[in-house]
């Protein structure tokens, strides 16, 4: 049998708004560009984020972007590179009026602007008065601009494989990335597509969890790809609950939530945010909430019969508000809480959402591959952007309002810094024949028949363990427990077998295909985790309770190869401002 | 709870049949719930999901001959035996899986996309708030689906009708204060088929998971035509 081949000048995986607003620049451009997606665009997670995006537009109160970059570096928990910080903050304020331009329908202020509401650990002048900063469609700002880049990259005439899924990246001996081989999902057919340059911009992984904010495709798949080239993965320690999940489901109630006045209560009652964080209370930063609930129901003040949530009270803000700016919360707290927020509070506890760490990028979205002397090595031909990239932007806590942000301005970046390199890249290099016949082994591997564990059997084991041993609150024999057990898990893999054999539409093959995606990803995430001896933003330890600036002011960098992890400094040096030096983060 | 479920692997299968399941089902269980719990009883079971929150689109099935999003349908509204279909008029690939390729094609062909021609502003383009309001009910569709394939002039013509997803859409941008194709759009709406076969039957109302109004934003669509017309 003979591969089918396709070439492009490039190749994007993922199309979520990363993906997709890297697409739009490229097709823009004229340039010949495939998006390879899994699940038709509309689908990809972007489509949930709820409560906006951030840029200092100051359409409510006086804003700038260098205020907004201060409040991303305190997020950070001082671990953001202060230079990406710089350029996302500035890059923020022409990437929303290039959104709105495409037609996304934000919501309105009287005088016809763009609508921005208060999020969590933003400020005015410096950590001063709460801004007002997070642009917003309602409570469906995600939708809105996913379906707004997915239209606009119709109308510029964007290479659309929907349902194809990325089983490997294709490299010469150089180290240089040649396009992918994908498999159509329909057929069961190995497609080879050729490019010049290949973005992943895949999203994040939160299924490494059991309850996770995160769809069911959110399976860490470019990361894992960039793991088996040879890439490795930064800062994967980093991974954010979010505070208001809805209590044992998982789906999200936005942070605009408390932006418009909501707020969290305890079982006597008590706003216990104030005890937190006096100042800003409920909109202190998300990793400083999702501790003080933990903190709230370990201390026996947890609401309902099992004492294992808090409550988001609404109610007070009227049905108005609720109505206008709040529609979806409403609607999904009805469906998967049983609840009005109306009428009643919504019971809530921190939901696994979001990975800080990823593949290592510089702004302009190379891949680069970092050592401990600081130096980087781009690897040519590859991109990262969006969730599935760590630029990085987030340090060790990501601010609300600034996800949709990253993966706007950085695929938007490497959108544009694709174009540049096809100037003068303006030709395909030989394709490596032998690394195609890797990446074909990794599909044949699902055809060993007989005997053997199902892949729902390990996923199931893996999550429980990732989940029991990589949680909000870590300690270090908790997590060696966690390193042991997720490298029996991995052992096993060998011994899955797939039983439907079938070709058309194999949605079996797919989930095994994840499976091996998501344990390694998690091993980058229980070893760096592991590894790092002190509590910082999200990554939080009862036996090393401070955060630690003398030894861990630093990035962990995972190689796959041997389980390696090393060190990379943390660009302190902005770009045309001064640095801001660590200080303790007072909300 | 039994749940009997078409099944078709053109792989392996010469004719589709319905294949009965039980599902213990648990509080707050949702039908996506009860279908996945069937894919673990049975790998070969093949259907979309993905979100699990109503947001995503992928997971729209017939149960019990309704269209529905099975991750907002709580199997407990639903009545014992359920029985589960793919969307109808659809091309079944296996399974629950359908084809939609001409559902896209629909929603492409009406340009869903802002179109504006003055030169742009270096801010936004203003919109007030009431302007923007003409917009809720319509860009929130999650293009699942669930409207066109309950429509009957969709069923008979779906080469030339639009059905009601894709005019939504289009009124989307015709309502929008910010969109400059009006003409454009409404001249490409012409002729008996592509706007007009629309009867008014209001399936696509009745099945809409986000309580959208297809028939109503259609309507507004003829109107608009009939002044553009005079």
């Amino acid at each position: 049998m003979t591969l089918a081949r396709r070439r492009f000048d490039a190749l994007i995986i993922g199309a979520g708004g990363a993906g997709l607003n890297a697409a739009l620049q490229l097709a823009n451009a004229n340039l010949r560009v495939a998006v390879v997606s899994k699940v038709f665009p509309t689908r990809s997670h972007t489509v949930a984020a709820q409560g906006g995006v951030n840029a200092a537009l100051a359409n409510v109160f006086e804003d700038n972007w260098h205020w907004h970059m201060f409040d991303t570096v305190k997020g950070s928990d001082y671990l953001g590179d202060q230079d990406a910080i710089e350029f996302m903050c500035r890059e923020a304020i022409p990437t929303v009026y290039e959104l709105e331009h495409n037609g996304v329908p934000f919501s309105r202020l009287d005088d016809g602007k763009i609508y921005q509401r208060a999020f969590g650990g933003q400020s005015q002048n410096f950590g001063g008065a709460q801004a007002a900063r997070t642009c917003a469609a309602a409570d469906r700002t995600g939708h809105a601009i996913l379906h707004t880049l997915y239209q606009q990259n119709i109308r510029a005439r964007t290479h659309f494989f929907d349902e194809y899924f990325g089983i490997d990246l294709i490299r010469d001996e150089e180290g240089a990335i040649l396009g992918a081989l994908t498999l159509e999902i329909e057929t069961g057919e190995p497609l080879l597509i050729e490019a010049k340059t290949t973005l992943l911009a895949t999203g994040g992984g939160g299924q490494v969890f059991r309850t996770t904010s995160n769809a069911h495709i959110n399976t860490g798949d470019g990361m894992a790809m960039a793991l088996r080239a040879g890439v490795p993965l930064m800062d994967m320690e980093f991974f954010q609950f979010h505070p208001t999940g809805i209590a044992g489901r998982g789906m999200l109630i936005t942070e605009g939530v408390r932006g418009e006045g909501g707020y969290l209560i305890n079982k006597d009652g008590e706003r216990f945010m104030e005890r937190y964080a006096p100042n800003a209370k409920d909109l202190a930063s998300r990793d400083v909430v999702s501790r003080a609930i933990v903190t709230e129901v370990k201390e026996g003040r947890g609401c309902g019969p099992n004492a294992d949530h808090v409550l988001l009270k609404v109610d007070h803000l009227g049905e108005d508000i609720i109505a206008k700016r709040l529609p979806g919360i409403r609607e999904s707290s009805k469906i998967f809480a049983g609840v009005d927020p109306a009428v009643e509070p919504i019971p809530v506890f921190p939901t696994a959402h979001y990975m800080m760490g990823g593949i290592p990028t510089d702004r302009l979205g190379h891949v680069v591959i970092p050592s401990s002397d600081g130096s980087e090595e781009i690897v040519p031909g590859l991109f990262a952007a969006g969730e599935c990239a760590c630029v990085s932007v987030h340090g060790a806590n990501r601010l609300g309002g600034n996800s949709l942000l990253d993966i706007l301005v950085f695929g938007r970046a490497a959108g544009q810094q694709i174009i540049n390199h096809l100037k003068e890249n303006p030709e395909h290099r030989a394709m490596d024949e032998s690394s195609v016949e890797q990446a074909m082994s990794r599909l044949s591997r699902w055809e060993e028949t007989g005997e053997g564990i199902p892949v729902r059997e390990l996923r199931d084991e893996f999550r429980k363990v990732m989940e029991d041993h990589a949680g909000v609150f870590r300690t270090d024999e908790i997590m060696s427990e966690g390193v042991e057990k997720v490298k029996e898990v991995r052992e096993k893999l060998k011994d899955v077998r797939l039983g439907d054999q079938s070709k058309i539409f194999n949605t079996a093959r797919i989930e095994a295909l994840e499976l091996e995606n998501l344990i390694d990803i998690g091993m980058a995430i229980v070893l760096s985790a592991l590894e790092r001896k002190e509590s910082r933003g999200a990554h939080s330890r009862p036996d090393y309770t401070e955060r630690d600036d003398e030894n861990w002011m630093k990035h962990s960098v995972y190689f796959k190869e041997g389980d390696r992890l090393d060190y990379k400094p943390v660009q302190t040096k902005p770009l045309t401002v001064e640095t801001f030096p660590p200080k303790p983060r007072v909300y | 709870m039994k749940f009997i479920v078409y099944r078709y692997n053109p792989d392996v299968d010469t004719a589709p049949h319905m294949q009965e399941y039980d599902v213990e089902v648990t509080r707050g269980m949702m039908l996506r719930d009860a279908l996945m719990e069937i894919k673990r009883q049975d790998e070969s079971f093949a259907f979309r999901h993905s979100c699990g929150e109503g947001v995503c689109g992928s997971d729209a099935v017939n149960a019990n001959g309704s269209n529905l999003l099975g991750c907002t349908t709580p199997v407990s509204d639903l009545k014992e035996p359920v029985n589960v279909r793919p969307l109808p008029g659809r091309p079944v690939i296996r399974d629950l899986v359908v084809d939609m390729s001409q559902f896209y094609q629909q929603y492409r062909a009406v340009q869903p996309y802002l179109i504006h021609k003055d030169p742009l502003p270096e801010k936004e383009m203003l919109q007030s708030p009431e302007d923007r309001d003409k917009l809720d009910g319509l860009y929130e569709c999650i293009m699942c689906g669930c409207c066109s394939t309950a429509c009957p002039s969709f069923w008979w013509n779906p080469e030339k009708f639009y059905g009601p997803q894709a005019l939504l859409q289009a009124w989307r941008f015709l309502a929008d204060s910010r969109d400059q194709a009006t003409e454009e759009r409404l001249d490409a709406l012409e002729g008996p088929y592509k706007l007009f076969r629309c009867h008014s039957i209001m399936n696509c109302v009745e099945y809409c998971p986000k309580s959208l109004n297809p028939t109503k934003a259609i309507g507004k669509i003829k109107e608009l035509m009939l002044k553009h017309s005079i």
